[in-house]
């Protein structure tokens, strides 16, 4: 009785545990615990392994921006084709097609103010079909990807209770 | 004046304490605690409340209410908001009731003392299931009635034959029954309730269903008593916030019985208790309005931990897979160690606390409660810790 679901929702928040010890939490073999796991990194259900860091803490200042970009379309180019290419570059970590005022969300990380600013200025508002942009600077983030980065709560628990 | 004063000083300080009081132990897991103060590199399995924090929903919903000013009383029933939710709600464990039929208590404890002092009368019988949780025996005490402990070894369960044998004898009044149970974490099926329900019926029982580890079940739904045929009229069942929705310290739980015992129940709980706190009712609203994804999240994480650590138990000790709650209780005895002193050693010497299964009645001796509301690291180092004890003392 293997889950693949089970299985996704366990490494989607713990991607170190081992397939034996999956294995163990939802009650089934470990051999077809690595099989379903092998299998969904292959079919691309499974993207990728990363790790979380907080990089405030590490010491290192990374500079990260929100820009809103409104685009305007033509016969030639749609919103995947504008999109495509805004995300080819390195320095985009997050490219979204949303709903509102603008239609992309995008995300762009770099050392520096000066760096992010420019980018924007040279690769994105040149792109032909880009409107306009809008720059916001992440001056603190206190929750990425479901986590919270603030540590505000403790085990009050008693450690023996009925 | 002075001649006076003497002679109040000289009272006899024997005599000022009620009998039914003094007739009671203490809770064998308070005990514990003591040995616990002050440490810090403890794992604590001897928990018996989730891990986790109560939902920030349901939290944020509460500090609204702070906010806007509910501090007040309110009806001794409870809101009746909360009341109509709990009617719905309860009908998915097979229960149809209207909230004229409940009351909303401060925790389950409440509403267990409750239920036996709105029916017991001196010297009835109450059958308890053996091991059972801490509080049935003295409350029934307190009560007036007389305990009957029914010894459910080897499989912790109750079943028809069981109860049979001590109904005969002491002719009862009233029947705990306790799914998923704290210590064993054992539950009945329905077929099984039925079974209880046919000795009930047999012997012409009330029953006090104790029901707050129903939302963590795994192994099948949870099937109130209750719902099963002619058992509606006998049955008061109660069940909270606690456990399900993490909400321990805010003490609110709630009963439903028939109408008559609903009365009488409210008449004691109007006059010792008043109302359950009001932040704490409207945050239980919430928790059964919004809470539900909450609930099932916890749920599957209890569930991933109960097989994992059940498994790892089982290479040390003899271990029933628990159906419900989160506890487990794995049989010592091949340590020859007895329950206290296994718990005291692991204590001393690794640093895990367990609960020793004899706080939990004379069947609970020869096992440990070990619960699993703690994370997986601390699962794993507490299992770690374990053999490593086992290994040390060649206990094993």
């Amino acid at each position: 009785m293997c889950n693949t679901v089970e299985i996704l929702k366990i490494i989607e928040e713990n991607a170190r545990l081992s397939p034996e010890e999956i294995a163990e939490m939802i009650g089934c073999d470990a051999e077809k615990v690595k099989e379903i796991i092998k299998e969904k990194e292959e079919d691309g259900t499974i993207i990728k392994y990363k790790t979380l860091i907080n990089w405030e803490k590490a010491g290192e200042e990374m500079v990260y921006a929100i820009i809103d970009v409104s685009v305007s379309l033509t016969r030639e180019k749609g919103y995947d084709d504008i999109a495509k290419r805004i995300a080819k570059f390195p320095e985009v970590q997050t490219v979204r097609l949303v709903s509102g005022e603008y239609d992309f969300q995008v995300v762009v990380k770099g050392k520096s103010l000066k760096e992010v600013a420019f980018f924007v200025a040279e690769k994105i508002s040149t792109i032909p079909e880009v409107k306009d942009t809008v720059t916001h600077f992440v001056l603190r983030t206190y929750k990425e990807e479901g986590v919270l980065l603030f540590k505000d709560e403790e085990d009050k628990r008693l450690a023996i209770v009925p | 004046m002075r001649r006076i004063r003497d002679l109040q000083s000289s009272h006899n300080r024997r005599n000022r304490l009620s009998k039914k009081v003094q007739e009671i132990e203490p809770s064998g897991i308070r005990k514990f605690f003591d040995l616990i103060i002050g440490r810090k590199d403890i794992i604590s399995l001897g928990v018996g409340e989730p891990d986790f924090p109560v939902p920030w929903k349901i939290r944020e919903e509460m500090i609204y209410a702070l906010e806007k000013g509910y501090t007040s009383y309110t009806s001794n029933y409870g809101l009746y908001d909360l009341r109509e939710a709990v009617a719905k709600y309860y009908k998915k464990f097979g229960v149809k009731s209207e909230p004229d039929n409940i009351i909303i208590t401060t925790g389950v404890s409440e509403a267990i003392d409750l239920a036996l002092r709105a029916t017991i009368n001196e010297g009835d019988s109450v059958l308890i299931p053996d091991p059972s949780y801490v509080s049935y025996k003295p409350l029934t005490i307190l009560a007036g009635g007389n305990p009957i402990l029914i010894p459910t070894l080897p499989d912790f369960k109750l079943n028809y034959e069981k109860i049979s044998k001590y109904a005969k004898i002491t002719s009862p009044k009233i029947l705990i029954i306790n799914y998923p149970a704290n210590p064993t974490g054992i539950s009945y099926r329905k077929k099984e309730l039925e079974e209880i329900a046919d000795a009930v019926i047999e012997y012409d029982l009330l029953v006090i269903s104790d029901e707050i580890y129903a939302e963590l079940t795994y192994s099948f739904n949870h099937v109130s008593i209750a719902s099963l045929n002619g058992m509606e009229d006998r049955c008061i069942v109660m069940n909270g916030f606690s456990k399900a929705f993490a909400m321990t310290g805010l003490r609110v739980g709630y009963v439903i019985a028939p109408p008559d015992i609903t009365s009488a129940m409210l008449k004691i709980h109007q006059y010792s208790m008043l109302c359950a706190p009001i932040v704490s009712q409207i945050g239980a609203l919430e928790a059964l309005k919004n809470a539900e994804d909450d609930l099932e999240r916890m749920k599957a994480k209890y569930m991933r931990r109960r097989n994992f650590f059940v498994k790892k138990l089982r290479n040390f000790f003899d271990v029933l897979k628990p159906d419900g709650a989160f506890y487990v209780f794995p049989d010592i005895r091949n340590t020859r160690l007895s329950s206290e002193e296994f718990a005291e050693k692991l204590l001393m010497k690794k640093s895990v606390a367990v609960v020793p299964g004899n706080a939990f009645g004379e069947c609970g001796e020869g096992h440990i409660r070990c619960s699993y509301a703690v994370s997986m690291d601390k699962l794993k180092e507490a299992i770690n810790r374990i053999e490593s004890f086992l290994k040390e003392l060649n206990l094993i």
